[in-house]
């Protein structure tokens, strides 16, 4: 065994050992998919939309995973005011491999999130129309990354968790509104739009929606190429960041 | 008889938080084998000097030596060769006694067939093997400490730091600890080197002492020694002799020397 798997280890045995973390966290992205798909669904019927369930469910997918990826660093906070955190620094292991094998833990985690919600959209009446399940694991799997890194870099640089609820509650609902999630990007102001083009989970979502469904507004390879370079971006950032932590 | 390398040695160690001096140019050394006490009031840079000695902090000036290794330039074999016990608890509540061991055992490499040995061996030691699948949440403070020492013990370190071993525990416990202690010292060969605030325990388990105020090193040497240079009858009557009945500031952690020193800042703005 490794230094990176059992950091990962850890942290999934944490997760399915909190019930109330399972469950509490799926509350919201079921909310969202019956009130709005049953709400808003005839009215996107009317206009033109098509089934507002299957272009709905992608952008919840995606939802449940950034909630879960970003509120993950809150575990960097938690470990340093609990102590654990000490334990692990003074380990004859370089910071990047503790970054890095947190950050697959908390992406793993994330990405269970997802799946359980595909599953919960499935029982609701969404019907994947173009099959292409290994595909729509990399995106979700890439938008796990990039957010549980993008969490990493924020705990880093915090001591508290007033302060990380704070920013996250301030970071995460402009992220998922400006992603597409909930409406199509087509016809929106050229501000907006700017908006969604520098927002990460846009290309999470579009790419999500070309695996599940076959429709996209970008092309996939574009959506694939920001992804990875985001999260890479993130990571090496994330792992800086995450290196220069005193306790 | 040969006269052994010192497995701890501090040359002119200092560490500024800007402009606060928390530890101003101590030297010291610790022989293989003794059982170290570093005692001095709130605020006087024990901490800080643990943190150095133990690459969580990087010194200013001076040079470390630990098992003959430089924490700045050999990380990992400075790494391997200790094992610490924090002041705060620094176990994973929600794992089990021996999953905490278990990570610990694989962030340092140790082989799978030897893991288990030595895990079962130090949970025996310390009474804690019944208890072994647990989760932490359950335990109280004084069997948290004894498989925090155990875990520190599991990658067969040459030294163990102790910050506060025994803070806040009663009596029985606190006894009950030091002797795991200096039955580990005797049978495993292994150098202790600990801090506390319990002066009489640092004076019935200690070979040497130093005792270190306003981060510098006021006295060194025996218990019996310190005493008699302070003309006092117990060590804890030297120790309020030599640095005096004044009550202390709590050491600055990282975090608090910035607050400190964002507010001189202020103040010379203003």
């Amino acid at each position: 065994m490794n230094a990176i798997y059992i950091l990962w280890l850890r942290q999934l045995k944490r997760y399915f050992r909190s019930k109330s973390r399972i469950v509490g966290s799926l509350g919201q992205p079921l909310l969202f998919l019956l009130a709005l798909s049953f709400g808003f669904g005839p009215i996107f019927q009317k206009a033109g939309g098509g089934n507002y369930l299957e272009f709905l469910a992608p952008g919840v997918i995606a939802m449940g995973i950034l909630f879960t990826a970003l509120f993950s660093g809150i575990e960097i906070i938690w470990d340093k005011q609990f102590g654990f955190l000490k334990e692990t620094l003074v380990a004859p292991v370089t910071r990047l491999r503790i970054m890095i094998g947190r950050t697959l833990g908390g992406a793993t985690i994330a990405l269970i999130q997802g799946i359980i919600v595909l599953i919960i959209a499935y029982f609701i009446g969404f019907r994947l129309s173009s099959i292409n399940l290994f595909l729509a694991f990399v995106f979700m799997f890439l938008v796990a990354i990039i957010f549980t890194a993008l969490g990493t870099t924020i705990a880093s640089l915090l001591e508290d968790m007033q302060g990380f609820q704070l920013i996250m509650n301030f970071l995460v609902m402009p992220i998922f509104f400006f992603s597409g999630a909930l409406f199509p990007l087509n016809d929106l102001p050229r501000s907006i739009s700017l908006i969604s083009g520098a927002n990460p989970l846009t290309y999470g979502v579009d790419g999500l929606r070309g695996a599940l469904t076959g429709v996209s507004q970008f092309s996939l390879g574009t959506d694939l190429s920001v992804l990875i370079l985001t999260s890479a971006v993130l990571l090496v950032l994330g792992g800086y960041l995450f290196s220069k932590i005193e306790i | 008889m040969e006269e052994e390398k010192p497995i701890i040695k501090v040359v002119d160690l200092v560490r500024k938080f800007n402009e606060f001096e928390a530890v101003r140019g101590i030297s010291f050394e610790v022989k293989h084998g003794d059982v170290f006490a570093f005692l001095g009031p709130n605020g006087a840079g024990k901490t800080t000097t643990i943190k150095m000695l133990t690459t969580l902090l990087k010194p200013t000036s001076g040079k470390i030596l630990i098992n003959g290794f430089d924490p700045l330039t050999q990380q990992d074999e400075v790494r391997k060769s200790f094992g610490i016990v924090f002041q705060d608890q620094s176990l994973d509540d929600e794992l089990t006694a021996y999953e905490n061991m278990e990570f610990h055992a694989v962030l340092y490499n140790i082989p799978a067939k030897l893991r288990k040995k030595r895990t079962e061996e130090l949970l025996k030691f310390t009474e804690l093997w019944e208890r072994r699948n647990d989760l932490i949440r359950s335990f109280s403070g004084g069997m948290r400490r004894r498989l925090e020492i155990a875990r520190g013990l599991l990658h067969h370190p040459k030294i163990l730091f102790l910050d506060e071993p025994t803070l806040g525990l009663d009596p029985q416990t606190r006894n009950h600890i030091w002797e795991y202690i200096k039955n580990l010292n005797q049978k495993e060969k292994i150098t202790v080197f600990f801090t506390t605030h319990y002066i009489d325990e640092a004076e019935r388990s200690a070979k040497k002492v130093a005792i270190i105020d306003h981060g510098k090193i006021i006295t060194r040497g025996t218990p019996d020694q310190i005493k008699e240079e302070a003309k006092a009858k117990s060590l804890e009557d030297a120790f309020i002799a030599l640095t005096g009945k004044e009550i202390r500031e709590e050491e600055l952690g990282a975090g608090e020397s910035m607050r400190y020193n964002q507010r001189l800042r202020r103040r010379r703005q203003a």
